[in-house]
């Protein structure tokens, strides 16, 4: 290794900066996200790239080192402000603490729009363009309904993410509730249901050895669990482990969120009955049109009807479809996959 | 006649010619149970599990001793179980591996990608795993005996290079379980069930994976390594008086040297286990394998100050701390209450560790 690479790796582990110029134009840009080597960060900044290269914006990208840096994304918006930006994407770490240097770009006019994680409070960022997770978990909770032979009589395994019910998991979770039928108690957390075709809830940190350990745990209590709601696709592929181990893969539906390629190759493998995708190359494509807009015409974007964000998309994935639940085919979720 | 002052042998006629008896005070009952746990330190692990699985056992009605909960407790134990195995080694030579976890990763991550993304034969991928294993235990073995650095510091630092090492090479993007089937089934061998010659092994009717078997046979060689060879005698001394064993002309910086090697090894054993039962290459998995390797080595009995405990407690401690999960969640707990009681078993582990201990004192 010579000193150059050295030296340029040093500046790159520091704070991540790398600006990419796409054009000459005078409006610029900036997309921050928690890291750049999850394949869904990954998919964000290329729909941003690609779409700031259409419109003739400067775009700037910057990155955590790992999630739930904070430092590096508050020198981020610093340096974008410094460097006259109009506006700001960002994939927030930390969703409050990052609202003090938010409220300092907005107030030199800059639009900043969160993507994916919705800042906390909600309007400390003037736009949010997210995907509707419980729509997302609504759309899967209606196709098990309408896919399982006996949906009164059905035993239900829940997989959520963690302990601490962060808010995406909660929506997820209660949003399959609703559109299985069951009451979801109070909506601001799992696990309050009295509803008995629920057999449990338990953990799985959305990887494979969580959702393995998860499933075997509910099949303990009860061997003739029959529906699955999975948090996201790698822990329902654990589950899926366990369930085959069980001698149950066949006669289980799985269901999940998220839309990864490895996700929707599960589905085409028959691993997933059905899972919902999401669009990290639109919010990133959305915000950066929102940008050009309010740079043009100083006009903000506006929240979708009757939620407290923008809606950027989320489509059931089944090669199985069933009526009154929209969704598109396996071949067109592998169209669309990210990572 | 002899001056009384001059009979210098006197007091050796007169001596008391019965072999010398200490002055041994009267031990309350609690001092006598604070004994016999000093002298038999597998004792306290064996005890603390057992009163778990009655207490358990009652809790939940029975159900806990069911073929299938047994089954589960121990597939879900025998990963971190062969990691409380390196991780013993490691802490009796008085240091601590706070890397295993993240190197067993790295290996399964390196066996699967050389295997399915490479395609190279499943043999040689798997050597290339134990490479990754050993070769990382080797360098946190050069830094804590050639650079003289904390072991905490070491295996702090390589934790987080290597998990950085594992998103970054992955993507954090998994090999999915299918991919593997058809390409290296040899990679899933520890996740099929132990069959021999149409004999299957079974715990009350469920049946075993060889995951299980591996954590056993590991715990059985070095349990036998530890109790009757040099080497092993040899990593007891280092821990317990590092200058002292050096005085006796132990080597003691090569024993330090071999056990973070033998502990990548292990780490290897426990990466190939893992795929066969996961199924999948999970980069994100095992985000806490380090630790609770760490509490089942403590529960176990091994004194974190190196040169006290054994082997075998640490199987203990992994399986104390599987039959609370498997309890805590058959008897309705919350998945918090899990996390809480491992916690306050931790620390009782160690008060009573430090209670025994200061018998010597």
């Amino acid at each position: 290794m010579n000193i150059r690479t050295l030296i340029a790796g040093s500046i790159l582990a520091s704070g991540a900066v790398f600006a990419v110029p796409a054009s000459a134009a005078d409006i610029g840009a900036c997309l921050i996200t928690k890291t750049d080597i999850n394949p869904f960060f990954v998919k964000m900044k290329e729909g941003a790239s690609a779409e700031a290269q259409k419109l003739g914006i400067r775009l700037s990208s910057y990155a955590g080192k790992v999630d739930g840096d904070h430092e590096s994304q508050v020198n981020a918006v610093e340096t974008c402000i410094a460097d006259g930006a109009k506006g700001i994407l960002i994939t927030a770490s930390d969703t409050s603490a990052i609202t003090d240097v938010v409220k300092r770009a907005r107030d030199r006019g800059i639009l900043v729009i969160a993507l994916d994680t919705p800042l906390d409070p909600v309007d400390a960022a003037d736009a949010t363009f997210a995907t509707d997770n419980f729509e997302a978990g609504r759309l899967i909770g209606a196709w098990a309904k309408a896919s399982v032979e006996d949906p009164e009589n059905a035993k239900i395994a829940m997989l959520d993410l963690n302990e601490s019910q962060p808010t995406v998991g909660v929506l997820r979770d209660q949003g399959f509730l609703e559109g299985f039928g069951i009451d979801t108690a109070d909506k601001s957390r799992w696990g309050d249901e009295t509803d008995e075709r629920v057999v449990g809830h338990e953990v799985t940190q959305g990887n494979e050895e969580g959702g393995l350990r998860a499933m075997e745990n509910l099949l303990l209590q009860d061997p003739e669990i029959n529906v699955v709601y999975t948090i996201n696709e790698p822990a329902a592929a654990g589950a899926y482990e366990a369930l085959q181990s069980a001698g149950r893969a066949g006669d289980v539906l799985i269901v999940s969120v998220d839309g990864g390629c490895p996700g929707v190759k599960n589905v085409q493998d028959g691993v997933i009955g059905a899972t919902s995708q999401q669009y990290p190359l639109d919010m990133a494509r959305l915000g950066i049109q929102a940008i050009a807009k309010f740079a043009e015409t100083g006009e903000k974007p506006k929240a979708s009807e009757g939620l407290d964000f923008t809606n950027t998309g989320v489509n059931l994935v089944t090669d199985k479809p069933v009526d009154g639940v929209p969704s598109i085919s396996v071949a067109e979720g592998l169209d669309r996959c990210w990572g | 006649m002899v001056s009384q002052s001059t009979d210098h042998e006197r007091s050796a006629r007169d001596a008391d010619t019965s072999s010398p008896v200490f002055d041994r005070p009267k031990r309350s009952l609690i001092g006598q149970i604070q004994h016999l746990l000093h002298n038999n330190p597998t004792l306290v692990p064996v005890l603390i599990l057992l009163a778990s699985v009655v207490v358990f056992a009652i809790a939940t009605d029975g159900r806990l001793i069911t073929g299938l909960a047994i089954k589960i407790t121990l597939e879900q134990v025998s990963i971190v179980g062969i990691l409380a195995c390196a991780q013993t080694l490691v802490i009796l030579t008085a240091g601590i591996d706070l890397s295993i976890g993240a190197v067993m990763v790295l290996s399964y991550v390196a066996m699967g990608h050389l295997a399915v993304t490479y395609g190279l034969p499943a043999p040689a991928a798997l050597l290339g795993g134990f490479g990754v294993g050993m070769g990382l235990g080797a360098v946190s073995g050069l830094l804590v005996t050639r650079v003289k650095l904390p072991p905490f510091i070491v295996t702090l630092g390589m934790w987080q290079i290597v998990l950085a090492t594992v998103y970054l090479y992955t993507g954090s993007q998994s090999i999915r379980s299918q991919a593997i089937d058809t390409t290296a089934p040899l990679l899933k061998l520890f996740g099929e069930r132990v069959s021999i010659g149409g004999w299957d092994l079974t715990i009350l009717g469920a049946p075993v994976i060889y995951a299980v078997v591996l954590m056993v046979a590991i715990f059985a060689v070095f349990s036998y390594i530890m109790r009757l060879t040099a080497w092993g005698r040899h990593v007891y001394a280092v821990g317990d008086d590092k200058e002292a064993a050096d005085l006796a002309g132990v080597r003691s910086d090569k024993v330090v040297f071999s056990v973070y090697v033998v502990a990548g090894f292990i780490a290897a054993f426990a990466a190939w286990a893992a795929i066969g039962r996961v199924g999948s290459i999970s980069p994100s998995s095992f985000a806490e394998a380090n630790l609770d390797s760490i509490a089942a080595v403590v529960i176990g009995g091994t004194s974190l100050f190196g040169g006290r405990g054994t082997i075998l407690g640490s199987l203990f401690g992994a399986l104390t701390v599987g039959t609370f999960a498997t309890g805590l969640k058959l008897a309705g707990a919350d998945p918090q209450w899990v996390l809480f009681a491992s916690g306050c078993l931790i620390i009782l582990a160690v008060a009573l560790d430090q209670w025994i201990r200061r018998i010597s004192a």
